[in-house]
């Protein structure tokens, strides 16, 4: 039988609010899931960061532009999508964080910590130009109860 | 002077709230500022951004800013992101007030 594919998609407004529904909808869902307290987390500040960036640089604020957020299952992993309608970025363009001449720096941390906080990110273009930031973790180990394969 | 903040430190409310506080503190003259973060359960990249903010901003003025009570989830945080080396971060009340210059 195929395994079935479930995907959620949302779309957010250019909004603070929308930061704060992201990250509880992708917490509710990774709870449902079957990820520990740690990863659910982790999950939800990935996201969180990643709605931060959508707001601030994707989409400057404009309310007139849009957020998407999609969750979808593969067999071995759960994989978040943030799509702002901005005009992208190189991932090359942005500083690390942790260099000595950029600790002291109060912006520049929402990447690494999404990075830090997943098992893959990635930042591909989106459909209309934008940023897609494309956060996966794998899927807690499941063992079925009677042993069977 | 001994402050205890609570809640989330995140883009939005927690991180102004913050920023409002130490202005506060430093326009009524207080230049020694001990932070006690026991209650705060979260923060983001945002709220970090403050942090650092507060402590640069309370350096530039002579003063110093240290933080005490760290939950785990900000106390990984702030060592992922090599912050917890530059935050004077200690280990209670008294000893943070006896480091004080």
């Amino acid at each position: 039988m195929a395994a079935q594919s479930q995907r959620l998609e949302v779309t957010l407004d250019t909004q603070l609010e929308s930061v704060d529904l992201a990250e509880n909808i992708v917490t509710r869902v990774a709870e449902a899931a079957g990820f520990g307290e740690d990863d659910v987390h982790k999950l939800g500040m990935a996201v969180r960061e990643g709605v931060i960036n959508a707001y601030n640089y994707g989409n400057c604020q404009d309310k007139k532009k849009k957020i998407l957020l999609t969750v979808e299952f593969e067999p071995e992993q759960m994989v978040v999508h943030v799509i702002d309608e901005g005009c992208g970025f190189q991932l090359s363009d942005v500083e690390d964080p942790l260099a000595d001449e950029n600790l002291l720096r109060t912006s520049g941390r929402g990447i690494f910590l999404m990075r830090a906080f997943t098992d893959d990110l990635a930042v591909r273009r989106g459909p209309t130009g934008g940023t897609d930031l494309v956060m996966s973790k794998k899927l807690p180990h499941r063992v079925s109860g009677n042993g069977r394969s | 002077m001994v402050v205890d903040f609570g809640g989330k430190i995140t883009l939005g409310e927690g991180s102004a709230m913050l920023r409002r506080m130490i202005r506060e503190l430093l326009d009524t003259g207080h230049r020694k500022i001990l932070l006690n973060l026991g209650d705060v359960d979260y923060i983001d990249s945002s709220g970090i951004g403050e942090l650092v903010g507060a402590y640069t901003t309370v350096r530039g003025t002579g003063g110093e800013l240290k933080l005490v009570y760290l939950t785990k989830r900000v106390r990984d945080i702030l060592q992922i992101t090599r912050l917890y080396m530059v935050f004077d971060v200690q280990a209670d009340e008294a000893s943070a007030l006896r480091s004080f210059g």
